[in-house]
């Protein structure tokens, strides 16, 4: 070895310096903090270009979910650019042309690439100004916009597609320049209707499956039978002897078959499972075993949130423990991807939440830079958090890299979505109150249970990406963490809004768990909102006051109140009201992740005694979710957050048998259907002067919540297990 | 092996085997879009079509069943510059999140206003039943086949 003098040591290390100090990293800690994904993206034109013919190219990270987030952020671009809608064309989840915005999860899309476009696009129309007011030689000041035409007094016009030549956006964004007072918005605020809908309801190429790439073959995945199983054998002659077989590609356990026709690889994928032999696999808990199954399990114990205060002599002691089972995503369409390796680069067509996660994940898996990997976004059904929609991808890819040159397509079947989606994790809700002679509660000690709700890609070590831990060279699964506070995961939402003297709030996250789990809408914030909720309904029914009273009396916060009150003067109740053994009304309501939208839901509930089953004829919603850019999606979210949270509450439950997962069809996992879903109600709170905060995950908790106090309500049993099945509702009722 | 079959009033010949369900041949061969794979197991409904007046699920016919039938797909209803009354409703009540569910709702419900012109709410969620929608847009949907029902009946 040479040892370095100090002259060529700090030589290298000149070098060294240089490069670190044009690292992002170093280059974000020095400069100022944008607003939004500013933050992170800060270059104006990775955001807008003006073009030629007077239209805005606008670029977005975030993706659309069926969530209506492209209108909404077009919306925003159009109102801070001064340009109709209509020339407003949006570009979202590339990794070749947008910027990088994580994952389109968490109801963070308005706040994050809201806020951005917000910021640029007010900045970007400033720059135009100047170049008009350069032009006109008039000051900046005494110029007007108007659907992309600038004024000068004198009445002399210019429009942004004659400017474009002259705009340089290629700078950093300042962050300075101001966006309109919400008083002068013209376009934020209207219910402009949806982009994507005309396109979806008269057939026209809306959705990734609607892609058709020049040359295309269809692909299909054959899984093993139950998690962790070894693919030991199968028959490839049979397989191959099949018409329309081009190919079968087995990595590992990784097994997949490539075919001419679509119908034709859906043969073979039967024919391979009917052949394939596995080995092993994990040992599972059967149904009704999951909860002792996932206490039993090693957990990292947090408190979360302590406060202290002495416990008043003589308070009443209550407890009782909720459970939410697996639930799946049980998207409609079943996951699907494409993928193309041509000149040793990687084109792959996703629905996934996150595009540049993704890309990392990939890379590793094949084994490429990034640079040679493009991940383009496509429109699926809707998801509700992360499905199979990562793993599809990377089923393509491993197929494309045995077929060059051939676009791959990769659609799962309904059992690959069931078996092999990740669930949202069952819980455990554990709570503990005193009451005080007040009717106040003095003490809350809340404990949750919970596996992993985020298993994502784009993790620093390993791949969370199913066919990467299958290969011969298998990847290692990335280690699991908790999403942090204060958003949080599995304690999203554990630690009570109300305000309570004393209170102690433990997560036991459970990191590593035989079954395949990750976010489902809303994280943990769906149960905790549930447990919390119907505990306080139990406690103001053991302190004789009217629930909404109870709340009242423990919450300060006054967007809170009203979120609250406009609710229970919207749905007519009335303090006092009776159950009577079949008919009740229920309350709940959170504010989603402790620190975004407001939601309160009253929800009205039938029950019949002889066949347990229940119904919720009518949930009436209020919602502060600050500024509203588009009143009516907003609605649209609010209703189907509530639609689905029934679902969820009254029949949703994942079941397991011998070592597998059994709900493989809608059959064995039965939801909500249009004879049962409820009538909904929305009454919005709009704050001008706040910001605008997404909703798609306000109303879950709220939801079930309700349904479970209007149960107890309406018969004076309480369920605390969920799905509220006819079952259980049956032994309830005795 | 080629199978003649009648789509949207046009007949086609395509390179299937008969035993090919009716969705791979509408979306591979025809290149239709509106019906979509939900669960190739007629249990969704997102795949519907319209078979001689019939709503059917596509992922369970055999295209060699077909004979002179007319198969009609969201695409014969009309188009985006010309869009049918049922589809003209859906735009107006923006009924779909995601949207994938969709072409089976507005099947279902052309087959359900061809035989029921004027159904009640209650007909329209008894007539969708089968049509499973995940993002909870239910009450849009029904909104968006009692308008479309209510300005048919008008003209």
């Amino acid at each position: 070895m040479v040892a370095l003098t100090r002259r060529q040591f700090s030589a290298g290390l000149g070098g060294v310096v240089v490069a670190f100090s044009l690292s992002p990293r170093l280059a974000l800690a020095q400069a100022e903090r944008l607003p939004g994904s500013l933050q992170t993206n800060r270059m104006l034109d990775a955001w807008i270009r003006i073009n030629a013919d007077g239209s805005a190219t606008v670029c977005t990270g975030k993706v659309e979910l069926g969530q209506g987030i492209i209108t909404a952020l077009a919306q925003i671009a159009a109102e801070e650019l001064d340009l109709p809608l209509a020339k407003v064309v949006m570009i979202s989840g590339d990794t070749g042309r947008t910027p990088d915005e994580g994952v389109t999860s968490g109801s963070n899309s308005l706040e994050q690439s809201g806020t951005a476009l917000r910021f640029a696009c007010a900045e970007a129309r400033a720059i135009v100004i100047e170049i008009a007011a350069k032009r006109f030689g008039a000051e900046a000041r005494t110029l007007t916009v108007a659907d992309g035409v600038v004024s000068a007094p004198g009445g002399r016009t210019v429009s942004y597609g004659q400017l474009a030549a002259e705009l340089d956006l290629k700078r950093e964004a300042t962050g300075k320049v101001a966006p309109k007072a919400s008083a002068a918005h013209k376009i934020v605020g209207t219910a402009a209707r949806r982009l994507d809908i005309p396109a979806k309801v008269t057939g026209g190429e809306a959705f990734i499956q609607d892609i058709r790439l020049a040359g295309m073959v269809h692909g299909r995945v054959v899984r093993p039978p139950r998690y962790g199983a070894k693919l030991e054998s199968f028959d490839e002659t049979e397989a191959r002897a099949l018409p329309g077989v081009i190919m079968v590609v087995r990595d590992g356990s990784f097994l997949g078959v490539v075919a001419e026709r679509e119908e034709q690889a859906i043969r073979a994928r039967f024919v391979l499972m009917t052949s394939a032999r596995w080995s092993g696999g994990s040992a599972l808990p059967e149904t009704k075993n999951i909860y002792e199954h996932l206490l039993s399990l090693a957990a990292q114990v947090s408190v979360i949130s302590e406060k202290k205060a002495a416990i008043p002599d003589g308070a009443r002691r209550l407890e009782a423990t909720y459970r939410r089972p697996y639930v799946a995503h049980g998207a409609i369409g079943p996951s699907c991807a494409l993928a193309e390796l041509k000149d040793g680069k990687l084109t792959v067509w996703t629905h996934s939440q996150g595009v540049f996660p993704l890309r990392r994940d990939l890379a590793k898996v094949m084994k490429m830079e990034q640079a040679s990997i493009r991940c383009i976004f496509a429109e699926g059904a809707g998801c509700y958090g992360r499905s199979g929609a990562d793993d599809a991808p990377l089923d393509a890819a491993l197929l494309a890299r045995a077929l060059p040159g051939r676009p791959v397509r990769v659609q799962w079947m309904r059992d690959d979505e069931f078996g092999w989606e990740p669930f949202g994790p069952a819980m455990v809700m554990q709570v503990k109150a005193a009451l005080g002679a007040d009717g106040r509660i003095a003490d809350w000690q809340y404990e949750e249970w919970s596996g992993p709700h985020g298993t994502r890609p784009g993790e620093k070590e390993g791949t969370n990406l199913f066919a990467s831990w299958e290969l011969a060279e298998p990847q290692p699964r990335s280690p699991s963490r908790n999403v942090p506070l204060p958003a949080g995961g599995s304690h999203r939402n554990a630690i009570p809004l109300y305000e309570f003297p004393s209170q102690r709030v433990i997560d036991h996250f459970v990191p590593v768990m035989p079954i395949w789990v990750s976010s489902l809408r809303t994280l943990g914030g769906y149960a905790n909102v549930f447990a919390i909720e119907s505990f306080m309904d139990e406690a103001a029914l053991a302190a004789g006051a009217d629930p909404i009273a109870f709340r009242l009396a423990h919450v300060k916060d006054p967007r809170a109140r009203e979120v609250i009150e406009t609710a229970v003067r919207k749905a007519g109740w009335k303090e006092g009201d009776k159950g009577d053994g079949r008919r009740g009304r229920g309350f709940g309501f959170a504010k989603y992740k402790n620190l975004a939208t407001y939601c309160a839901c009253v929800a009205e509930i039938e029950v019949d005694p002889m066949s347990g089953k229940v119904r919720v004829p009518r949930v009436v919603s209020a919602v502060d979710a600050g500024l509203i850019i588009n009143p009516d999606g907003l609605v649209n979210q609010i209703e189907g957050g509530i639609v689905q949270s029934v679902s969820w509450t009254l029949y949703e439950e994942v079941r397991f048998e011998q070592n597998r997962v059994a709900s493989r069809d809608w059959a064995q996992y039965p939801i909500l259907t249009m004879p049962n879903a409820p009538q909904v109600e929305v009454e919005l709170i709009n704050r001008p002067g706040e910001k605008p905060m997404g909703a798609g995950e306000a109303a879950s908790g709220p939801a079930a919540a309700a349904v479970a106090n209007a149960f107890a309500h309406a018969t004076g049993k309480r369920l605390r297990d969920l799905p509220l099945t006819p079952t259980r509702v049956k032994a309830a009722l005795g | 092996m080629a199978v003649r079959l009648k789509v949207n009033g046009s007949t086609h010949s395509v390179p299937a085997e008969p035993d090919t369900p009716l969705l791979y041949v509408l979306r591979n061969d025809l290149a239709l879009n509106g019906a979509k794979f939900g669960c190739g197991l007629a249990q969704c409904g997102a795949c519907t079509v319209i078979v001689d007046g019939t709503a059917v699920r596509s992922c369970s016919i055999p295209i060699g069943g077909l004979g002179n039938a007319e198969v009609t797909t969201l695409e014969g209803l009309g188009t985006i510059d010309r869009p049918h009354a049922l589809q003209r409703a859906f735009i107006e009540e923006q009924a779909a999140q995601c949207g994938y569910c969709i072409n089976g709702m507005i099947m279902s419900a052309k087959a359900l206003l061809d035989r029921n012109p004027r159904p009640s709410e209650a007909d329209v969620r008894e007539a969708l039943a089968g049509n499973l929608c995940r993002c909870g847009t239910h009450n849009r949907i029904v909104r968006a086949v009692l308008r479309a029902a209510k300005e048919t009946g008008r003209t």
